[in-house]
C-alpha cells in the first residue's frame, strides 16, 4: 500500500506520519510538496498536522488554496483514501471535503494530552480494525479543535454512522464535558459520505508504538492496510 | 556630532566612549557608535563575566564544540552528535510576555539549527513573582502562551522544564529556554566568514524597525516605567521560522555553505562582526542590499534591528543562485549583501560610501572586560542564621504535607505543560512531569535525557553551594532516569554586576558550578549570562540555571520516578542528611527563607550517581526519584502519583531527630528507588562495594501514603491538592 504525505508550508507532523506508515507499518511512503498536483499511484493521501501557513487568517483557510488541493479533491472523488489529521482535518473542512468547521477550543488554550475516545463506527476503511464501542487513547494537540456544525449536519452525521470517534471519559461514559475542546456531540473524527475521507483531531500517528506509551492509534493504519490484502 | 547624551542613551559609560575614540583615532559615526554600543553591551560582550567564565571546565573527550559558537556540540556515537544551549529572554518577557517568551524560543531554536542540527526538543526554566503579587498571573499567562504559540507552531516538542514562584521575581521574571538538536559529525556548521571574496548572503525575514537596541535594553536595570520599552521587544513569526528551519536544513545537505550565523541579539551587527572575528577576516556589507519591510530605514536602524527569523550566510563563490533557489522554494528572501575581505575590518557601505568602518577586533576581542569589585553582603550572616528551636514542629503533619504539595513550586505544572505540544516528532518517551525528559533517537536503540534545574533560594542563601547543588541535582535527575550526563549549558541570571554584592554572587556561583563540574566530570559546553535583572535596586535571587543532557544507552532500561507494582521494596540510597535550612518546608509552612543549606558532598554525590546508574543498567530498579524540594515526604508522594495507576506506600523512618526534619528536610546525594524484592541483595551488594549507604524504608502497597505514625493520607487526596493547585490560582478571578 502506498501513502503520500502532503507537505504544506508549516506542516510539522509530516515526518511523524511518514515514520508511522513507513517504519512502523512497513508501507511505501513519500512526501508530496504542496505545489505538486500529481497523486498518481497513491492509495492513501495523508494531510498531516501542523500550522500550515502559520494558521494565520484561520486554520486551514490558506492551505486549501494550495495547488495540491485540486488534486486531492479529484483523488477523493475517484474514491482514493484521504486522511486528515489535526491541521489536516481543518484543511479538509475548509476545502469542503468534510462538513463543519473546527473552532477555537472552548478553554481558549492549546491542549496537549492523551484523550479517551469511543469508537462509534468500526465499518469504515479507517476504523474496521477496532471494535464498536471500544475505548482507546489517542493524543490530541491543538488550539482549534472544537468541532461545530449545524443541527441538521450533526443529525446527518449521527444517522449515517459518519462519526468515527467521539471523546469520552476514561471509563467510556459520555458527560457534558467529555470533549476537552468543546466539540459538538463530542465529535473527534468524522467521515465523508462515501467513507473514503476521514478527518481526525486526535493524532493516531502518535499512538502507534509501545515505546511512546500509547498504541490506540495503530488500528487506524491496520484498518487501512486490511483493505489492501 | 556625538554628544554626552547620545553616548548615555547608548548605554556606554564615559570611559568606554573615550576608549572607542582612542581605538578609532577619531570620533565614531553614529552608525559606528550604535555598532560599538551593541557589541560592547553586557549581553554581547559578557564584559562583567567573561574573565570569570574562563574558570569553567569546558573540555571533555566527547566535546566536539565548546563555548564560543552558537551552541555546544557533544558526540553521542554512531556518527551523531547532540547540539544544545540555553538562553535567557528575561527583560523582553517582562516588558511584553507573549512576544518576549516567543522570540526567546525562536532565538534558541536558530542557535541550534544554525549549527546544522535539526532541533528535537526544548525545555524551559521559568521564574515568576509570588502568587500574591499583582502582575504574576498576567506574566505566567503571557509567557506560557508565547512559548506555546511559537514552539507548537514550529513543531519542536517542549518536553520539560521547571517553574518557580518567589517574591524576588516580582519585578523581574526569568524566562530561560533550552533546545537540543541532532546533527551528523560531518554536517556541523559554524559561524565562520572564511574565504576572501566569498559572498555574504542574507536569508529569512525582511528587516524591520522592531527590537532596535534590544541587546542594550537587556543590559540595563528597570526603573519604573519599564513597560515603556516595548518597542525594543521583537515580534516573532513562528511560521516564518519553520520555513527558515526547513530551508536551512535543505541547504545544509549541499556543499554551498562556508559559515552561517543567526541574527539574534544585535542582529546584523553581531552576526557579521562575530563571523569575521572567528575566521580572522573582514566583511563589507552594502546596506542598500538588505531586504527591508519598511521604507526609509537608516543604516543605523538596519544594523541594530533585531527583527526575527533572519540568518547570515557566507557561501562559496558561484553558489549564490543555487542557494537562492532553495530559499525561493520556501518563499523566503535570499540576497547577496556583501563579501568577505582580508582587511579584518567591518565596513558598512551606503550608496557607495562607508558609513561605518571598524577593525573587527575592536568589536570582539578588544571589547571591555571588567574585574568588577565584589564583596560578600553583610546580610549573608543574618540569612544563614537559623534557630531551629524557634521553629515549631507542626501539630498537623498531614496538613503540612498537603500544604507543600499544593504550593506553587511543588504542585503539578500540568496546567502549563498541557499548553505545550510535548509529543510532536513522536520521540518523547518520557515527557514533562518526571525527573528528566527522555527523547528517543529514531533508528537507534538509545535516547537522550534532558533536564533544567536551579534552586535559587539555595543560591541566595549560599551562591557557591547552591550553584554546585544545582549541577549535582541536574546530574542526579538524569541518572535516576537511566542516563549518563554528557555535558551542561548554563544560564546565569543575576542582578546588577556593578553592585559588589551581586558580583560576589556571580563569582561564587561560577566557582560552585566549576567545582561540581570537575567533581562529577561534566563539561560546560556553552551558556548565556543575563545580568541587570533588577528593578529599583532589588535584584532577583541569583539564578544560575543548569541545563543538562544525558545519554541513555539502552532505551529499554530507562526509569521514571513512579512506583510501579504493589509489593515492591522502597529503598533510600545515598548520604541522606536532611536539612531544614533553605527548605521549601521552611518557606511554605513557616514563612522563612533562611538557614544553612543541605551539605554539599560531591564525592558522595558521584558515588551515589554511579551506583544508581549501574543498578538501572543492570535492570534491577523499577523506579528512581531524586529527593529535592519538600524532602522525603514530598518525594514519596510524587513516587505514588503514577499517571497510569496511582499507588500507595508504607514507609518507616528509622532515624532519630526532629520529625519535620526527617519528613521535609532536604538533602543532596540521595534518591528513592523501588525494586522487586528478588533484586534487593544485588542492590545492597552494589551499594556496599562503593560504600554508598542504603536502607529499606518500606514497600509499595495500598492506596495511601503512610510514613510511620506521622503521615497517613490517601493518594487520591494528595493528588487532588497537587494537581489542581496551579489552575486554581491561575484561573480564579
Amino acid at each position: 500500500m502506498k501513502f503520500g504525505i502532503i507537505v504544506f508550508p508549516g506542516s510539522n507532523c509530516d515526518h511523524d506520519c511518514y515514520h508511522a506508515v513507513k517504519h512502523v507499518f512497513g508501507c511505501e511512503a513519500g512526501f508530496i510538496w504542496h505545489k505538486s498536483s500529481c497523486l498518481d499511484g497513491l492509495d492513501c493521501v495523508i494531510l498531516p498536522g501542523g500550522f500550515s501557513y502559520g494558521d494565520y487568517l484561520r486554520t486551514g483557510a490558506i492551505a486549501r488554496f494550495s495547488p495540491v488541493m485540486n488534486a486531492v479533491q479529484a483523488f477523493a472523488k475517484k474514491g482514493g483514501l484521504v486522511l486528515g489529521i489535526c491541521n489536516g482535518f481543518q484543511i479538509l473542512a475548509e476545502a469542503g471535503l468534510l462538513p463543519g468547521v473546527l473552532m477555537r477550543n472552548s478553554g481558549l488554550k492549546f491542549i496537549c494530552k492523551g484523550a479517551s475516545l469511543r469508537v462509534e463506527n468500526n465499518t469504515s476503511r479507517f476504523t474496521s480494525a477496532y471494535t464498536k464501542g471500544q475505548i482507546v487513547n489517542i493524543p490530541i494537540a491543538h488550539a482549534d479543535g472544537s468541532y461545530y456544525a449545524d443541527d441538521d449536519t450533526i443529525k446527518l452525521l449521527e444517522d449515517s454512522g459518519r462519526i468515527a470517534f467521539r471523546y469520552c471519559l476514561a471509563d467510556g461514559s459520555g458527560a457534558p464535558d467529555a470533549a476537552p475542546n468543546g466539540s459538538r456531540a463530542d465529535i473527534a473524527a468524522i467521515l465523508n459520505e462515501a467513507g473514503n475521507v476521514m478527518g481526525s483531531m486526535p493524532h493516531p500517528e502518535r499512538a502507534c508504538e509501545a515505546t511512546l506509551g500509547q498504541t490506540g492509534g495503530r488500528a487506524v493504519f491496520e484498518s487501512l492496510l486490511k483493505g489492501f490484502v | 556630532m556625538i554628544t554626552e547624551t547620545i553616548v548615555k542613551e547608548h548605554g556606554l559609560a564615559p570611559d568606554e566612549y573615550d576608549r572607542i575614540k582612542q581605538l578609532m583615532g577619531r570620533e565614531p559615526t553614529l552608525v559606528e557608535l550604535g555598532i560599538f554600543s551593541a557589541m560592547w553591551s553586557e549581553h554581547c560582550s559578557y564584559k562583567s563575566s567573561r574573565r570569570h567564565l574562563k574558570s569553567l571546565p569546558t573540555k571533555g573527550k566527547a566535546v566536539l564544540q565548546g563555548p564560543g559558537e552558537n551552541a555546544g556540540v557533544v558526540d553521542i556515537g554512531g556518527g551523531l552528535a547532540v547540539v544544545f544551549k540555553m538562553e535567557s529572554h528575561n527583560h523582553p518577557s517582562f516588558i511584553e510576555p507573549y512576544q518576549g517568551a516567543a522570540t526567546g524560543v525562536g532565538g534558541i531554536l536558530r542557535d541550534i539549527f544554525t549549527m546544522g542540527a535539526r532541533p528535537i526538543a526544548s525545555l524551559n526554566s521559568l521564574r515568576f513573582g509570588s502568587f500574591d503579587n499583582g502582575g504574576t498571573r498576567r506574566l505566567v499567562e503571557g509567557v506560557v502562551a508565547g512559548i506555546s504559540g511559537y514552539g507548537n507552531c514550529i513543531g519542536v516538542p517542549t518536553v520539560g522544564g521547571e517553574v518557580y514562584f518567589n517574591s524576588s521575581y516580582n519585578a523581574n521574571c526569568l524566562v530561560n529556554v533550552m533546545t537540543a538538536g541532532l546533527v551528523r559529525h560531518d554536517r556541523i556548521f559554524k559561524g565562520l566568514a572564511s574565504g576572501v571574496g566569498n559572498p555574504v548572503m542574507y536569508v529569512g525575514s525582511r528587516t524591520g524597525r522592531d527590537g532596535i537596541h534590544g541587546a542594550v535594553m537587556a543590559s540595563d536595570v528597570f526603573g519604573s516605567g519599564g513597560e515603556e520599552r516595548r518597542p525594543t521587544v521583537q515580534v516573532g513569526d513562528p511560521f516564518c521560522e519553520k520555513l527558515l528551519l526547513e530551508a536551512c536544513l535543505e541547504l545544509f545537505k549541499t556543499d554551498h555553505v562556508i559559515g552561517i550565523q543567526d541574527m539574534g541579539a544585535a542582529g546584523l551587527t553581531s552576526s557579521s562582526a562575530e563571523m569575521a572575528g572567528r575566521a580572522g577576516t573582514g566583511m563589507e556589507i552594502d546596506i542598500g542590499a538588505v531586504p527591508r519591510r519598511e521604507t526609509g530605514m537608516s543604516a543605523y536602524e538596519i544594523m541594530l534591528s533585531e527583527s526575527q527569523e533572519r540568518m547570515l550566510l557566507v557561501v562559496k563563490k558561484g553558489s549564490e543562485a543555487a542557494v537562492k533557489a532553495i530559499f525561493d522554494k520556501w518563499d523566503l528572501e535570499a540576497s547577496v549583501i556583501g563579501f568577505v575581505t582580508d582587511d579584518k575590518r567591518l565596513r558598512i557601505m551606503e550608496q557607495g560610501a562607508p558609513v561605518a568602518d571598524i577593525p573587527v577586533a575592536f568589536l570582539t576581542d578588544d571589547a571591555p572586560s571588567y574585574d568588577r569589585p565584589s564583596k560578600r553582603p553583610e546580610r549573608q550572616d543574618t540569612v544563614q542564621a537559623l534557630d531551629l528551636k524557634a521553629i515549631k514542629v507542626p501539630d498537623d503533619l498531614n496538613g503540612a504535607l498537603l500544604k507543600l504539595l499544593s504550593s506553587g513550586n511543588i504542585a503539578s505544572k500540568a496546567w502549563i505543560y498541557r499548553q505545550y505540544d510535548y509529543m510532536v516528532r513522536t520521540d518523547t518517551v518520557v515527557g514533562p512531569g518526571s525527573d528528566a525528559a527522555i527523547v528517543r533517537i529514531k533508528g537507534a536503540d538509545n535516547a537522550l535525557a534532558m533536564t533544567v534545574d536551579c534552586n535559587s533560594r539555595y543560591c541566595f542563601l549560599d551562591p557557591y553551594t547552591g550553584a554546585a547543588l544545582a549541577v549535582a541535582e541536574a546530574a542526579r535527575n538524569l541518572v535516576v532516569s537511566g542516563a549518563r550526563p554528557l555535558a551542561l549549558t548554563d544560564c546565569l541570571n543575576f542582578g546588577n554586576p556593578e553592585r559588589p554584592e551581586v558580583m560576589w554572587q556571580i563569582k561564587e556561583a561560577i566557582r560552585g558550578i566549576s567545582d561540581a563540574c570537575v567533581a562529577l566530570d561534566i563539561p560546560v559546553i556553552g551558556g548565556n549570562v543575563s545580568l541587570y535583572n533588577e528593578t529599583s535596586g532589588i535584584a532577583v535571587y541569583p539564578t544560575p540555571t543548569i541545563g543538562m543532557v544525558g545519554f541513555v544507552e539502552d532505551l529499554r532500561l530507562h526509569t521514571t520516578q513512579w512506583f510501579k507494582d504493589a509489593g515492591d521494596v522502597v529503598m533510600l540510597i545515598g548520604a541522606w542528611n536532611p536539612s531544614i535550612g533553605g527548605s521549601e518546608y521552611l518557606s511554605v509552612v513557616h514563612g522563612l527563607e533562611k538557614g544553612i543549606l543541605p551539605r554539599l558532598d560531591l564525592d558522595a554525590e558521584k558515588r551515589l550517581q554511579e551506583i544508581c546508574l549501574a543498578a538501572i543498567k543492570a535492570g534491577i530498579i523499577k523506579s528512581a526519584h531524586d529527593l529535592s524540594e519538600g524532602g522525603l515526604a514530598v518525594a514519596l508522594a510524587e513516587c505514588c502519583f503514577n499517571p497510569q495507576a496511582p499507588v500507595g506506600a508504607a514507609i518507616e523512618i528509622k532515624r532519630d531527630g526532629r520529625i519535620d526534619q526527617m519528613l521535609f528536610g532536604e538533602s543532596g546525594a540521595s534518591v528513592i528507588v523501588s525494586l522487586d524484592k528478588a533484586h534487593l541483595d544485588e542492590l545492597k551488594r552494589l551499594c556496599a562495594l562503593s560504600g554508598v549507604p542504603c536502607e529499606v524504608i518500606g514497600k509499595v502497597e495500598g492506596d495511601s501514603l503512610k510514613i510511620g505514625d506521622y503521615i497517613a493520607l490517601p493518594v487520591e487526596k494528595m493528588m487532588e491538592e497537587w494537581a489542581g493547585s496551579l489552575e486554581r490560582y491561575l484561573t480564579h478571578v
